[in-house]
């Protein structure tokens, strides 16, 4: 049901972890669902030089975190809002349709997560 | 790869005895059994047979048995014939919530056309209260309906104990058995038990035919219209090789169950076990007592991991197991049964159940209990969940939204 690529971000998840001293952390989705995701950023001069991520959630979760993260690194803040959940899993060659209210939200995570960069720097 | 089949609760492989028994009735054998001619008349006989086979299994009478397509049409027929038949006498059910959807949602749906339901809570352990059911009864009440087995906890309930509460107030019982049969002595007259219902494809047979026992002098309605078949009473043409099946694995399971279901039991003890003793912020779901669990399932909750997740991990290492968490029940939110125990919200999604047969062994316990404990820990150095100090956000707007609409 989920694509080669799904499976190898899921199994081969990039950028797990947390950030030592973040200077923005965002986090969305809630036990109800069953998907929880958390990132971490690094920027300096608004260019996320590092992205972590942890999610409780299942493949499509972990996947998209996972993915979300590559996307973001080495983008600056503004184009890193334009990132859309669409967009991460378009990147991951599709979900499958019941995937996409619930473990579709990485973008929005890290959207949260530049929100409180820009908060906490302004 | 290694492949460990620990999901025989969803589905078993059809057992070689009983596919041997079964291709005849394809090519040779292919008439149909209401038919008068040659080929009609060879078939015939084998349906009977196999009626035989499953009555002597339920102990009870050949003509009591009624064929048909699988557990849900067995549990459909059951409840909206009943329903039907009695609706002069009451309109009053009785049923639980941590049945299968085959009778919730058939309970559901008599809710939109007059009747009544009561949905009997569980306890923490996923027992019924039975001071609570017979309080439940009415004058209204026509028919209780509860499970014999638990299909993702492996509880027993105590049907002699409810099949005596509903003798005494002349209220008919039924029992979807689709669980029970073939792993723990089911017996329809020790229990009183007026409808009972089994599937094939849970003990050996293939996908596509199951039984419906209806105490003789228990008046139904018909639920499948047009031919005479099944003494009136289902018809359509008999699917000949799938009954022939189902009754050479009844027979199997009459004589085998006891020996192949001692050695199930010492198996998922291994599994339970180790796992409980192994790996730390477990939880079991289900009754703690062993003895009132089906001997096959175990299910188990790993906190702070989504059951998916998990599932997908086991399967790359060979090993099939289901879980009750919300991506994979199909729905949004976590298994119906695990909210009725009042199970936290991250242990439902948590839950994965493992379901032996007597196919699997003791070696395959060993590489489960050795390959679990890093894939565990490897999740949940992933979650947000784990050691987490601040709270866990719970609820979700949305989805409340989706459910109203829906």
């Amino acid at each position: 049901m989920y694509t080669e690529k799904v499976m190898d971000h899921f199994t081969n998840p990039r950028n797990v972890g947390e950030i030592e001293n973040p200077n923005g952390v965002g986090e969305v989705g809630n036990a109800s669902c069953g998907d929880i995701m958390k990132i971490f950023l690094k920027v300096e001069d608004n260019i996320i030089k590092d992205v972590k991520f942890k999610t409780f959630g299942c493949g499509a979760a972990i996947a998209t975190s996972s993915m979300v993260t590559e996307l973001a690194i080495g983008k600056t803040i503004d184009e890193a809002l334009v990132l859309t959940n669409q967009a991460v899993a378009e990147a991951l060659d599709g979900l499958p349709p019941a995937k996409m209210h619930c473990s579709n939200l990485a973008a929005d995570a890290l959207h949260e997560a530049i929100k409180d960069y820009k908060a906490k720097n302004s | 790869m290694k492949q460990i089949y620990l999901d025989n609760n969803a589905t078993t492989a059809v057992k070689p005895e009983v596919l041997d028994a079964m291709l005849p009735y394809f090519r040779e054998q292919f008439g149909n059994p209401s038919s008068v001619h040659w080929a009609g008349r060879m078939v015939s006989g084998a349906i009977e047979k196999a009626r035989e086979q499953v009555a002597e299994l339920l102990n009870c009478s050949p003509a009591e048995i009624i064929f048909v397509s699988c557990g849900s049409e067995g549990d459909n027929f059951a409840i909206k014939g009943t329903a039907e038949a009695l609706r002069h006498k009451g309109n009053h059910i009785i049923t639980t919530t941590v049945e299968h959807p085959a009778v919730l949602e058939t309970c559901e749906y008599l809710e939109k056309n007059g009747f009544e339901v009561t949905y009997l809570p569980v306890d923490k352990d996923g027992m019924l209260d039975l001071t609570q059911l017979e309080a439940a009864i009415t004058d209204k009440t026509i028919l209780i309906s509860v499970m014999w087995a638990n299909n993702e906890t492996g509880n027993l309930f105590p049907i002699d104990a409810i099949g005596e509460i509903a003798g005494r107030h002349k209220v008919r019982f039924h029992t979807d058995a689709v669980q029970a049969v073939g792993k723990v002595p089911v017996d329809v007259q020790a229990a009183k038990v007026d409808m009972l219902v089994l599937s094939g494809h849970k003990i050996g047979a293939p996908k596509g035919v199951g039984a419906l026992y209806l105490r003789r002098g228990t008046r139904m309605i018909r639920f499948m219209h047009g031919g005479h078949q099944e003494r009136n009473r289902r018809a359509g043409t008999h699917n000949v090789a799938g009954i022939v099946g189902l009754g050479v694995a009844c027979e199997l399971a009459r004589l085998n169950q006891e020996k192949d279901y001692a050695y199930v039991r010492r198996l998922r003890d291994k599994l339970e076990q180790g796992i409980l003793s192994t790996v730390p912020d477990v939880k079991l779901n289900g009754h703690p007592n062993p003895d009132l669990r089906l001997p096959n399932t175990l299910n188990v909750s790993f906190n702070f991991i989504e059951g998916e997740s998990l599932l997908l991990f086991f399967d790359m290492k060979g090993i099939a197991a289901s879980s009750g968490s919300a991506c994979t029940s199909g729905s949004l939110e976590p298994s119906h049964v695990m909210r009725a125990m009042g199970v936290d919200i991250v242990l439902a999604h948590s839950s994965v159940r493992f379901s032996f047969s007597a196919d699997n062994t003791e070696e395959e316990v060993d590489y489960i209990l050795a390959e679990l404990p890093p894939i565990v820990q490897r999740l949940r150095d992933m979650s947000p969940l784990y050691h987490r100090q601040e709270p866990t956000p719970l609820h979700c707007d949305e989805c409340r939204m989706v459910h109203k609409a829906s």
